[in-house]
């Protein structure tokens, strides 16, 4: 059974404000039957210093991507990854981590993939529950297990390979990094170390908005009117468009793709989680440098996969 | 490959290789814990400190050395507790090298962070920012051998 949805004024202004509950809202749901609270973040040991009591770790790296080969896990892996964190298809889950949700909001996307139907984030993220003054635990989370079914991963809804990036010029691209990696000043984040793009610049007509303009100073989603005027009016977004949004790994372009869906709306935004670091080596793709959008190969894309 | 590690280093790695991979996140969490703080002279001269650019989170480190001939350092790394995963990776090049005398951390083999037996379940990312700081050390000390 569902939990009932966080009635917020702030989430009302948005297209789904299911996908979103406020602290005050977890604070009073924390232990309901029916709902699981996991933790995502980029540090690995970040959890373990202390988390919002009853929550669960999930990690991106070892539970949610693939051991092998560079994909996300399959359908009998996320079954194993889920039941054992206490979920079944059922559970509302409720997903926060560090860095304004930025890995939260990766970790929502993989659900999403795999159809589960009530997963949220909380707005603000870690920090915000630390920045209130609302208790943390370093004590262990007992799970119960959950009976999680084996889901077929349903890609092409909401994932865009390579070639789909190719065959999607005419049609919006947002990248989300900084603006030196969208230039091609660099080939990765400021003040993070060099991950192997050997390219640098932008897939050309992509509009530059990076993902954090998303967030206000205290980790929450901005408003309604604040991000329509990023995103309609900066990026130029219209209603029915499809969209593309990509930036290093994934993981930035899935905040964003939370944004662009949840938010405001867009039915048709896919994350290209190849990002810079398959578009930046891969072999004739077309790449633009400097600030200017550029324009779309004349032809359809040479490169083929 | 044979070049023999400091015993201090020796010790913290066969800690790591003795463990399940649960129970090496947690030891690693346990040098985070016990990374000191800085002394008063540093935590006023934050100038002093290097930025290791490598580390997905602030982590800053410097060291002194002693005199000759031994010429024995001591380090000293900043990074915050929101950064656990850097701050244990601190902790342990601070308790597997802190006081030995230069030559002997000069010597120590570059490959030493794929030893703890954390690369699967850290990402390469990260420890490659461990690998930085080391490198970070032994070129400071070359430095001042300069």
């Amino acid at each position: 059974m569902p939990l009932k949805t966080d009635s917020s004024e702030k989430f009302a202004a948005y297209a789904h404000p299911g996908r979103l509950v406020s602290t005050d809202w977890l604070a009073d749901h924390l232990g309901t039957d029916g709902l699981v609270v996991l933790e995502s973040d980029e540090d690995i040991l970040l959890y373990e210093t202390g988390h919002i009591p009853g929550a669960v770790k999930i990690d991106w790296h070892t539970e949610l991507n693939d051991e092998v080969r560079r994909d996300l896990v399959d359908g009998e892996a996320f079954a194993r990854v889920m039941s054992a964190k206490g979920i079944s298809r059922d559970t509302t889950v409720v997903i926060y981590g560090d860095k304004s949700n930025w890995w939260a909001a990766y970790a929502l996307w993989v659900f999403e993939l795999f159809g589960h139907e009530d997963v949220r984030l909380l707005d603000g993220g870690r920090d915000k529950w630390i920045a209130e003054g609302r208790p943390l635990t370093t004590e262990a989370t007992t799970v119960r297990p959950g009976d999680y079914p084996v889901i077929e991963r349903n890609d092409p809804r909401v994932r865009a390979y390579l070639g789909d990036v190719l065959e999607h010029f005419g049609n919006p691209l947002i990248d989300v990094r900084s603006p030196e990696e969208y230039t091609g000043a660099r080939t990765h984040m400021p003040a993070y170390p060099e991950e192997g793009a050997m390219r640098g610049g932008h897939i050309p007509t992509a509009a530059s908005i990076p993902w954090g303009r998303a967030a206000a100073e205290d980790g929450t989603f901005r408003s309604r009117e604040e991000l329509d005027a990023i995103y309609r009016g900066e990026a130029g977004l219209n209603d029915g468009d499809d969209v593309v949004a990509y930036c290093r790994i994934g993981e930035r372009s899935s905040h964003t793709w939370f944004v662009l869906t949840h938010l405001l709306g867009f039915d048709r935004v896919r994350n290209y989680d190849g990002s810079w670091t398959e578009w930046g080596n891969a072999v004739r793709v077309p790449i633009v440098r400097g600030p200017e959008r550029g324009e779309a190969p004349a032809r359809p894309a040479e490169a083929r996969r | 490959m044979s070049t023999a590690l400091p015993a201090q280093l020796a010790e913290i790695i066969d800690d790591f290789q003795d463990l399940t991979e649960p129970d090496r996140l947690q030891l690693l969490l346990d040098f985070s814990r016990e990374l000191p703080e800085l002394p008063e002279r540093l935590r006023e001269h934050p100038e002093l400190l290097e930025q290791v650019v490598e580390c997905q989170s602030p982590v800053f480190l410097t060291l002194e050395v002693g005199e000759a001939p031994e010429r024995r350092v001591n380090l000293f790394f900043s990074a915050p507790p929101e950064a656990p995963t850097t701050r244990g990776f601190a902790g342990v090049l601070m308790e597997g090298l802190d006081g030995l005398p230069a030559e002997e951390i000069l010597a120590v083999p570059d490959d030493v962070p794929d030893r703890l037996g954390l690369t699967r379940a850290i990402t390469p990312l990260r420890m490659r920012g461990m690998s930085a700081m080391l490198g970070r050390i032994k070129r400071q000390i070359r430095a001042t051998a300069a």
